[in-house]
């Protein structure tokens, strides 16, 4: 599923990254213990996340994670924004809370990444 | 036999409580990693522990010293702190036991994962303590023969 996809099915709003909405998601995580995602998220992964500060695009970066969404409508701020801009990772915002998001994009057929490995 | 040298070295300062500047150094790893041609899922476990023993310099400590040796086949990564030590360091292991204040928490961090991953991530992980003085985490990471 593209981000674009997601876009849609989320109704988010793209904050940085427009550029990158073709980018081909295989997995999503919703967490907010940057820890686990550190420890979970696999390649091609998505996080949707209610944290806004900077260490979650430099939690990204490290493990290339290829988006974030913001659920319930978070927006970070301005700097966090331009630190996700030069390391190239693409922010969404969704108005919808994190298990919902989680459950649309799920139903659509978007894996969790413990299920890594299966047929994405 | 003698002492092989490192294709690369670096040293670099971290500064505790600062938030901004946390991941710099981790991130400046992972582009040598990158251009040096190791595989990414080599560099992933290099790069997720070296950010977790940063954050934790920059969330516990007053300032540290990271240092990494790359090789042909293995990084050897050392970060030495002073700062608080560690006093139960069994406790410290158990995942979801930390120490970190709320407004770390509030960032995501803090959640007592911080060393597992650590230890999950590394193929060596000795940590040598010393309350109220500092602590120095040794990390090696081996290049198996599956390339992870």
């Amino acid at each position: 599923m593209t981000l674009r996809e997601i876009k849609e099915i989320l109704e988010a709003e793209v904050l940085v990254g427009e550029e990158f909405l073709d980018r081909e998601i295989w997995y999503a995580c919703g967490s907010d213990l940057l820890s686990d995602v550190l420890a979970f998220a696999k390649e091609h992964a998505l996080l949707l996340t209610g944290l806004t500060n900077s260490q979650v695009i430099r939690t990204a970066e490290m493990i290339d994670l290829l988006g974030i969404v913001f659920v319930r409508g978070k927006r970070p701020e301005h700097s966090t924004i331009e630190l996700a801009a030069l390391k190239g990772i693409p922010l969404l915002t969704t108005r919808l809370p994190m298990y919902e998001s989680c459950g649309r994009l799920y139903l659509k057929g978007l894996k969790g990444c413990s299920e890594f490995g299966s047929n994405a | 036999m003698p002492e092989e040298h490192p294709l690369i070295e670096m040293e670099r300062e971290i500064a505790g409580g600062d938030f901004q500047r946390a991941g710099d150094v981790s991130s400046e790893l992972k582009n040598i990693l990158q251009r040096a041609g190791f595989p990414p899922a080599f560099n992933r476990r290099v790069v997720i522990a070296s950010y977790e023993a940063e954050m934790n310099v920059v969330i516990h400590a007053y300032r540290g010293v990271f240092r990494a040796r790359v090789y042909s086949d293995r990084v050897h990564v050392e970060i030495d702190d002073q700062g608080p030590g560690i006093p139960d360091l069994e406790l410290a292991f158990q995942e979801g036991y930390s120490t970190a204040p709320p407004h770390i928490r509030e960032m995501g961090f803090g959640a007592g994962y911080g060393l597992s991953n650590m230890k999950k991530c590394s193929d060596v992980l000795v940590i040598d303590t010393r309350v109220q003085e500092g602590t120095k985490v040794v990390m090696d990471f081996f290049l198996s023969p599956s390339n992870s």
